[in-house]
């Protein structure tokens, strides 16, 4: 059964490391759904966070081969950590001849933002799960999407917690 | 000190010796270095793909790690097709490439290439250096990486900048510093014990042993586990040489071209295991059927070969002689004498044979006289196609390290390079590279290269006019459509061995074989023997592509 995985790979801030990630993935047909890479708290290691789909197989040989690649440092399967997840997606929605003001209904509902506004088009920054995002975008549409552009997901594990903490729902 | 004379510092605290290479615009400072440096021989090829497939005969004969060296651009590119060699069977290398300035990377300057880019793939890793300071630690590195773990080819691209700067180089760095490469070595210890009861209660257990065993060095422990055990032993192409031919409890090769013996016994068996094998499709046949009654124990150092093609019931991830050993001392001592016998009767049944002839010389002929006249003791190379096989089905190997042949890649034009590589490594064995007409002529300018060096190897050319193998496939499976795969008589062998100072025969009648073979063995230089064989003889028994292992062909012979 396809699953989808959210992958953690910390790895040397060197030149050619996304390329050996990449061809990883295109050399074994692994199928990626996004990429995001930047710097961490350690300015000589980069963290990238793939979300990847395949079968129980082909996601442990994802996780696998990319432990063997030299320059990555940990692999973190975030799918069986508690995890936060956020993306960030700009979208610019069409307006003309449409209620600006059911949109900014939508807009509120998803505590989006509007970052840039013409007679013609707003431009609308969401954050969120994919799912959130999805969601947005479906409401939206009918508006007409004008451009989009989507981060990728980027996770990070929870602080662990203590029991009344827990108790009082501060996880969330 | 400048880069090249820094590199060439690095390579000897590595114990390099040897260098197969070949100079170039960007290397000019290297081999001007090289020039003045008595500890180090550079064995000049005449194409770069030689350089790596001479440094991947010298690795896999002597367990040290190889090194080719060739310029920027069109020198890196040739070395592909070897470091691809290399890469697909773990063999242990480091090829240095030299490179444009680094103020000039990037600009299609004259002869770059972007080598470490088009290696990606084919590398266990690789590195361009872009400053001195970083040479020293970054060659550390590379021999680590390539000697340790699952060996594998590493390849140092090197400006022309890097070679030709100064700097203060007082010592060798101790350690490699790679914060992201731990390879495991030590078997899980609950995994092993799994392991162990697993093949107690196995009644029919057969262990599948492949060129890890061979890279690892643990033959020794294989045979002592066996003899405790008693329990069959059937190798892949790459461990021919991993456990003695002659062994009572050697069935041989399983695969495509293996013998029945093994392929039904891997059929039959309640317990495989898999030692340093990697259930290549060559050895499985179609998955679905492979070894439907065993559970598997899967032991190897590379996570990823684990549960990849067969779903394993018991991995231990680690180095085979640690984990051989570590079995073979927990383990009780067993008998299996009715899987033996079993194994016996198919071993009696089915024996790997031919239809000899007086009127024609048979391939298979020339190989076990080859084995008959060396009894195990020559190293011995192969090219790829139906020459590979029967050196496989035939010969007969006592010692690890004396079979060396293109596995995983297959690549033909690998075995007479491997072989003088192997011939640098090991000066007083006698070395032979069997060979198809067809494939010999893909790196047959090493023959200068051995003539010059005096690197007396033995090619023996089982000439049947065609490029065999494929030549069998469409006979088989293309309704005889010979497309593309006829070469006859297109070299006198002879007279090219001549042309380049070596010994040529050509032989026509069976009766000339063995006199020949002494004759050639006996000679001081390179030799060629061009044996004129049977033209359509094929490799049986066969599995054809996408059948089970027991579904065997033998055009007739059983």
């Amino acid at each position: 059964m396809e699953q989808t995985k959210i992958i953690a790979v910390t790895v040397e801030n060197q030149p050619g490391v996304l390329a050996r990630v990449a061809g990883l993935f295109s050399g074994r047909a692994f199928n990626i759904i996004s990429l995001a890479v930047g710097e961490t708290e350690d300015e000589s290691m980069s963290r990238m966070t793939i979300v990847a789909r395949g079968d129980e197989g082909v996601l442990e040989q994802i996780l696998k081969q990319l432990n063997k690649l030299i320059d990555v440092i940990k692999v973190v399967d975030m799918s069986v950590e508690k995890c936060i997840q956020r993306e960030l997606a700009l979208i610019k929605v069409g307006v003309d001849g449409k209620s600006k003001q059911e949109l900014m209904t939508v807009v509120d509902i998803f505590r989006a933002k509007v970052l840039d506004v013409s007679n013609e088009s707003f431009t609308i920054e969401v954050t969120g799960t994919d799912e959130k995002i999805n969601g947005f975008i479906d409401m939206v549409e009918s508006f007409g999407i004008k451009e989009m552009v989507r981060t990728g997901t980027i996770a990070l594990t929870r602080a662990k917690k203590t029991k009344k903490q827990e108790a009082k729902g501060e996880s969330k | 000190m400048n880069g090249s004379q820094i590199l060439l510092e690095c390579l000897k605290k590595e114990g390099v010796d040897i260098v197969f290479g070949y100079p170039g615009g960007v290397v000019l400072p290297l081999f001007d270095a090289l020039y003045a440096e008595k500890a180090i021989n550079l064995v000049l090829v005449r194409h770069e793909q030689g350089a790596a497939h001479m440094a991947d005969g010298y690795a896999r004969s002597t367990g040290k790690v190889g090194v080719c060296l060739a310029t920027s651009g069109p020198g890196a590119t040739n070395l592909v097709t070897g470091i691809a060699t290399a890469y697909m069977d773990s063999i242990p290398m480091v090829a240095l490439t030299g490179q444009v300035a680094t103020s000039l990377i990037g600009n299609d300057a004259f002869q770059e290439a972007d080598i470490t880019g088009i290696t990606r793939p084919i590398v266990k890793h690789n590195y361009i250096v872009k400053d001195i300071k970083d040479l020293a630690q970054t060659i550390k590195n590379a021999f680590h990486i390539a000697s340790t773990g699952k060996p594998g080819p590493v390849l140092v691209d090197l400006p022309k900048d890097v070679f030709t700067s100064e700097m203060d180089f007082t010592s060798y760095p101790s350690h490699p510093n790679l914060r992201g490469y731990k390879p495991v070595c030590e078997g899980n210890k609950l995994q092993i014990k799994k392991a162990v009861e697993m093949i107690e209660k196995a009644e029919r257990p057969l262990l599948y042993v492949g060129g890890g065993v061979v890279l690892s060095g643990a033959s020794e422990e294989l045979m002592k586990l066996v003899e405790k055990t008693e329990i069959p032993v059937t190798t892949t192409l790459m461990a021919m040489d991993a456990f003695p031919s002659d062994h009572k409890l050697n069935l041989g090769m399983l695969g495509m071209h293996g013998t029945r013996c093994a392929n039904y016994a891997v059929q039959e068996s309640d317990l495989l295991i898999a030692v340093g094998a990697r259930f290549d499709d060559r050895v499985t046949g179609k998955v679905a059927d492979f070894a439907p009654h065993a559970k598997i124990i899967h032991i190897d150092i590379d996570p990823t070969s684990i549960s990849k093609i067969v779903k394993v019931d018991v991995p231990v991830v680690g180095d085979a002689k640690n984990i051989l050993k570590e079995i073979t001392s927990q383990i009780k001592k067993m008998e299996h004498k009715d899987w033996v016998k079993q194994t016996e009767e198919w071993s009696k049944e089915f024996p790997l044979t031919y239809r000899d002839s007086e009127t024609e010389i048979k391939p298979q002929y020339v190989v076990e006289k080859i084995a008959e006249l060396t009894k195990g003791e020559a190293i011995i190379t192969t090219e790829v196609g139906q020459n590979q096989m029967w050196a496989a089905q035939f010969s007969k190997f006592k010692k690890p390290r004396t079979f060396l042949t293109s596995g995983g890649l297959g690549t033909m034009g690998y075995g007479f390079p491997a072989a003088i590589g192997a011939q640098a490594g090991n000066p007083d064995k006698l070395v032979i590279d069997i060979a198809g007409d067809g494939s010999i002529q893909m790196n047959i300018q090493e023959l200068a290269t051995a003539v010059k060096y005096n690197y007396p190897v033995k090619i023996v050319i089982l000439n049947n006019g065609w490029l065999g193998m494929v030549r069998q496939w469409q006979e088989l499976f293309f309704g005889k459509r010979y497309s593309s795969t006829f070469i006859e008589d297109s070299v006198d062998f002879v007279k090219l061995a001549e042309a380049y100072g070596a010994k040529g025969y050509r032989i026509e009648k069976k009766a000339d074989v063995e006199k020949t073979l002494k004759e050639a063995f006996a000679h001081k230089g390179l030799v060629i023997m061009d044996f004129k064989t049977s033209r359509e003889e094929n490799v049986w028994p066969m599995v054809p592509t996408g059948a089970a292992l027991h579904s065997m062909i033998d055009g007739g012979l059983a």
